[in-house]
C-alpha cells in the first residue's frame, strides 16, 4: 500500500491549492489527477463574485455576501461565513503570490478584464501582465498599439480595436510576420498559443520581436500582445516592457491559455517541492469504505496496491473533468457515489436558450457546512469536497468559479490541519 | 468506470479542448505532424468515412502517450493514431526499418562477433554507409553489443538461483540480453539479497515495441503470443514476471490488448516493473531494508521519468526505491521527453527533431551538476548518454551499487 496523511483526488486549482497548504504544514500528500485541468482555459483572471443569483451586479464581493446568504443559503461562501470568506480570499492571493503567480485586485472591489471577444467583464484577481481596468467604460491611457502574429487565429484584433476605440482609446492594429512563425504555419491546424510561446521563451527570438515593437509602436502609449508569451519564462512580458521602455500588456486568447498552463505548472512545482506526490493520468476506480469513513482507494494505474490516507479530499471538478457525470436520469460522482444536489426531473436541468441560466451548472455534491461529503444522508467522516464539484453555485452566471475553488480548498485544508 | 457506451477507440469522448496539443513533444518541434488531436480523434471521423483520408504524416507520432496522460477525458489518443497506422497506412517498412525493429535477429547475429560489430559501428565509413544506404543518422551512437548474452550467463546461474525458496521470472528484454547484461546481473544480485531466486521465462521474445512502431504488426503479434504464454505458465506456478524496462512492461500490459488485440486480462497483474515488485516486498511483506548493508557513498542523482513509465503511472515505485538509498540527494527532473522514442531517433528524417525534443531535458541535466542520471528506460539512457556528459543508470543498478 501507499500511505499518506492526505489523499487528494483532483489536480486542478482546488486540489493543488489544498495540497500546497497542507504540505506547507508538513502533511504528506498525494494528488491523483485523471488529466490536465481547467486551468488550461484560464482567462488570466480569477473571479470571486461578479453577480448575485438574481442577476444583480456585484462591485464589492465582501459587502454582497449578506445579500448572497439571503438569496442562496447553500452557496459555499455562505457556508464558510463572511469572516472566513474575507480571510481566505486574502490568503488565496498570498498563496498565488508565493507560488509566483502575481496578481492585482482585491476582494473588496472588483475590477475589469477583457475577454478574447472584446467583452469587458468584472473579476477579482488578474495576473499582472494582463490588460485590465478599474473603470469598465475606459482605460487609463490614450493609445494602444495592438499586435498579432500573422497566421495566429485564436486572437481577434478587429473586435478588440473596435471595442477599445469605443472606450475612447486610439487603437492601431499591427501584424507581426516572423519567419519562425511562418515555419509553424506549415501545419494547417496547430499554430496555437503554446507554439508561439515556446518560440519566444528563447531570448534570441525575442530580440527580433523587440525590434519590431520598438519600431511600430513608437507613437503609441501602450503595447498590447495576444496572451501567448511566457510559457516557461514568466518574465517575458516585463522584459519586453523594459526593453522598449513602455508598458506592455497581454490580452486573453482562445485556449489553450499560456498563462493558465504556467499557473498550473507553478502550482504543481510548488506542491512537489514541498514533498507532495503528483500522479497524473490516473483514475480512482474502487473505494473501500467502512462505517462512513474511507479506508482506502484503488486506481487504474496502481491496480491492487491501495492508496491510503487519514483524510481524503475530493476536488475532481465538475462535468468537464468528469468529477460529475450526467446519466440519462441522474447526476452522479463516479468515484464515491456521494449524495448529489440535483433535480430528479431532467426537464429542469437546462433551458433551451443556451445563454440563460442553466440549472445543471448548480448541481454538485452535498456537504455539511465544513464541506464534509455526505453519502446516503450520512456524513463521511474523513472525506471533504471542494472546488467545482460542490453544488449550490453557478460559476458562469455568478462569476465565482475560481473563488469557490481557491477558498473552499483553503477552508478544507485548514479544517484538516485543525484536527 | 465505463458509464456510457463508448466505441472501441473512444474518439467520440474528445471534447476538442486542445490540452493534448500542449503536451505533444513532436508538435512542439515538427509542424509536419498533424498533432494528437488532429491526427487522432479529429481525423478518425474522416477515416471511418473513407480510409483514403489517412494522413501518412501520422508516422511522426512517437507513441510516447503524453497526450493520453494529459487528456482530461481519458481519450486513448496514442492508441487511435497507432491503430490508424496499422489499419490504413500504405507505407511499407524499409530495409532500415527491418534492421532496427528485428532486435532478436540482429542481436543474435551481432553478439558472437560483438568486438568487430562494436568497433565497426564507430567507424566513419560505417556511419557513412548507414546514413546513405540505410537512412540511419550518422550522428546517432549505437549501443555496443556484448560478447556473452545475458541468457548464457543466466544458464550458468540456474542451480544457484534454484536454491531460493521464493522465485521470480525476469523478462530481461533485448537490451539486457544483447547489449547490457550487467543490468540483468544487478537485478539478480538485488533480488537474491531480497530473498528471491531469479529465473528466465520458458521462452522470451522481444516485446515487439520496435516491430509495432515500424509497421510489423503480424510479427509483433506472434512474439506477443509467445511472451504471454510464457508469463501465463509462470503465473500458473504463482511466479510473477518482472522487467527492468518500462517500455517492455507497457507494451505487454497495454499495447498487447489495445493494439495487437492479444487478451492478457488473466495475467496483466503478473507483469511487473522490478521496482514495483520490490516496493511490494518492502511495504506489504515488510522486508526490512536495514538488514542490507548499504555503503555510505554520497550521490547526487537526477531521476528522469520515461514517457512510458509516466503512462503506467509507476515512476513512484522507482523514486521510492531510490529514496531508500542512504545519503542520496535526489532530484526529480521535469517531465520532458528525451526525444529518442526507441528506433524513432535513429532514423535520419527524425534525428534533428529527436534532439530538439530532448534539448530542455539535456539542459536541465547539464545544469544540475549530478553524479548520475537514473531512469528505467534503456533508450532514454542511450539518448541521455549520447546527448549529455552524464552517465545514465537504471535504479536497480544504482541500488546494487549502494550495496557493494
Amino acid at each position: 500500500m501507499m500511505k499518506f496523511d492526505v489523499v487528494i483526488i483532483g489536480g486542478g486549482l482546488s486540489g493543488l491549492t489544498c495540497g500546497i497548504r497542507l504540505a506547507q504544514e508538513g502533511k504528506k500528500c498525494v494528488i491523483i489527477s485523471s488529466g490536465q485541468s481547467a486551468l488550461h482555459f484560464s482567462s488570466g483572471s480569477f473571479d470571486l463574485l461578479n453577480s448575485l443569483p438574481d442577476g444583480t451586479r456585484v462591485t464589492n464581493p465582501l459587502e454582497s455576501l449578506s445579500d448572497l446568504s439571503l438569496l442562496n443559503p447553500t452557496h459555499p461562501y455562505v457556508k464558510m461565513g463572511k469572516e472566513r470568506f474575507a480571510a481566505l480570499a486574502e490568503e488565496s492571493k498570498q498563496l498565488l503570490e508565493g507560488v509566483g503567480i502575481h496578481t492585482k485586485g482585491s476582494y473588496k472591489k472588483n475590477h475589469y478584464r477583457i475577454t478574447p471577444l472584446a467583452m469587458v467583464k468584472s473579476t477579482w484577481l488578474t495576473m499582472m501582465d494582463f490588460l485590465s481596468t478599474d473603470d469598465p467604460k475606459t482605460f487609463n491611457c490614450k493609445s494602444f498599439a495592438l499586435f498579432n502574429f500573422v497566421g495566429y487565429l485564436d486572437f481577434y484584433p478587429d473586435y478588440l480595436s473596435e471595442k477599445f476605440e469605443r472606450m475612447g482609446v486610439k487603437t492601431q492594429k499591427f501584424s507581426i510576420d516572423l519567419s519562425s512563425v511562418e515555419r509553424m504555419r506549415r501545419n494547417p491546424s496547430e499554430l496555437r498559443s503554446t507554439n508561439i510561446a515556446r518560440l519566444f521563451d528563447e531570448e534570441e527570438a525575442r530580440k527580433n520581436l523587440i525590434r519590431i515593437l520598438e519600431e511600430k509602436a513608437a507613437d503609441y502609449e501602450v503595447v498590447l500582445l495576444p496572451a501567448c508569451l511566457g510559457l516557461e519564462n514568466a518574465n517575458v512580458i516585463s522584459e519586453l516592457s523594459k526593453a522598449i521602455g513602455k508598458p506592455v500588456y497581454v490580452v486573453a486568447t482562445f485556449p489553450p491559455s499560456v498563462a493558465g498552463i504556467r499557473a498550473q505548472y507553478l502550482l504543481k512545482q510548488k506542491f512537489m517541492r514541498l514533498g507532495g506526490m503528483y500522479m497524473l493520468g490516473d483514475t480512482v476506480n474502487r473505494v473501500d469504505m467502512k462505517e462512513n469513513s474511507i479506508n482506502k482507494i484503488f486506481t487504474v494505474n496502481h491496480g491492487d496496491i491501495p492508496i491510503v490516507g487519514d483524510d481524503y479530499i475530493l476536488c475532481s471538478g465538475s462535468f468537464f473533468s468528469q468529477g460529475l457525470v450526467a446519466l440519462p436520469d441522474k447526476v452522479i460522482d463516479p468515484i464515491f457515489g456521494l449524495d448529489i444536489d440535483y433535480s430528479p426531473n431532467r426537464q429542469d436541468w437546462y433551458t433551451a436558450n443556451v445563454y440563460d441560466k442553466q440549472r445543471y451548472l448548480t448541481f454538485g455534491v452535498e456537504t455539511n457546512n465544513d464541506f464534509l461529503a455526505i453519502k446516503d444522508k450520512k456524513i463521511v467522516r474523513n472525506l471533504h469536497a471542494c472546488g467545482a464539484i460542490l453544488g449550490g453555485f453557478d460559476a458562469l452566471k455568478e462569476g465565482c468559479g475560481s473563488g469557490v475553488s481557491l477558498l473552499t480548498a483553503l477552508y478544507v485544508a485548514e479544517e484538516i490541519l485543525r484536527k | 468506470m465505463d458509464l456510457i457506451n463508448k466505441s472501441d477507440n473512444n474518439f467520440e469522448q474528445c471534447i476538442k479542448c486542445t490540452v493534448c496539443t500542449v503536451y505533444c513533444p513532436v508538435l512542439a518541434v515538427n509542424p509536419d505532424f498533424p498533432g494528437p488531436k488532429h491526427g487522432g480523434p479529429d481525423q478518425e471521423r474522416l477515416r471511418l468515412k473513407m480510409p483514403s483520408f489517412y494522413d501518412e504524416a501520422n508516422k511522426f507520432c512517437m507513441n510516447c502517450k503524453r497526450c493520453e496522460v494529459a487528456c482530461p477525458s481519458n481519450v486513448r489518443i496514442g492508441d487511435i493514431i497507432q491503430k490508424a497506422r496499422l489499419k490504413y497506412s500504405r507505407h511499407k517498412p524499409t530495409v532500415r526499418d527491418f534492421f532496427l525493429s528485428h532486435t532478436d535477429l540482429v542481436g543474435t547475429i551481432s553478439t558472437p562477433v560483438a568486438p568487430i560489430i562494436n568497433s565497426s559501428l564507430k567507424l566513419d565509413s560505417t556511419k557513412y554507409l548507414l546514413e546513405h544506404v540505410m537512412q540511419i543518422d550518422h550522428r546517432r551512437l549505437f549501443p555496443t553489443y556484448t560478447h556473452e548474452k545475458f541468457v548464457s550467463w543466466m544458464k550458468k546461474q540456474e542451480e544457484e538461483q534454484r536454491r531460493f525458496k521464493k522465485q521470480v521470472c525476469y523478462f530481461h528484454g533485448c537490451y539486457v540480453n544483447y547489449n547490457y547484461p550487467s543490468l540483468g546481473k544487478d537485478l539478480v544480485k538485488v533480488m537474491n539479497l531480497l530473498g528471491y531466486g531469479v529465473q528466465l521465462l520458458k521462452k522470451e521474445k522481444c516485446c515487439g515495441v520496435a516491430l509495432i512502431s515500424n509497421g510489423y504488426f503480424a510479427q509483433a503479434k506472434i512474439q506477443g503470443r509467445i511472451n504471454l504464454n510464457s508469463i501465463r505458465k509462470a503465473a500458473q506456478n504463482n511466479i510473477s514476471t518482472i522487467a527492468t524496462s518500462s517500455t517492455c512492461v507497457l507494451t505487454m500490459r497495454d499495447e498487447y490488448p489495445h493494439l495487437l488485440e492479444l487478451d492478457n486480462k488473466d495475467i496483466k497483474e503478473h507483469i511487473e516493473l522490478a521496482t514495483r515488485f520490490i516496493y511490494r516486498l518492502i511495504e506489504d511483506d515488510h522486508f526490512d531494508l536495514s538488514e542490507l548493508k548499504f555503503n555510505q557513498k554520497k550521490w547526487k542523482v537526477a531521476y528522469h521519468t520515461p514517457c512510458h513509465l509516466e503512462k503506467l503511472g509507476w515512476e513512484y515505485y522507482s523514486i521510492e526505491l531510490l529514496k531508500r538509498i542512504p545519503n542520496i540527494e535526489l532530484t526529480i527532473l521535469r517531465p520532458n521527453c528525451c526525444g529518442i522514442a526507441g528506433t524513432y531517433g535513429f532514423k535520419k528524417e527524425n534525428y534533428d527533431y529527436s534532439q530538439k525534443i530532448g534539448a530542455p531535458l539535456f539542459k536541465e541535466i547539464e545544469e544540475g551538476n549530478f553524479d548520475y542520471v537514473v531512469t528505467d528506460c534503456e533508450t532514454c539512457k542511450w539518448q541521455i548518454e549520447m546527448s549529455t556528459s552524464k552517465k545514465c543508470l537504471h535504479p536497480i543498478t544504482l541500488f546494487a551499487m549502494a550495496l557493494e
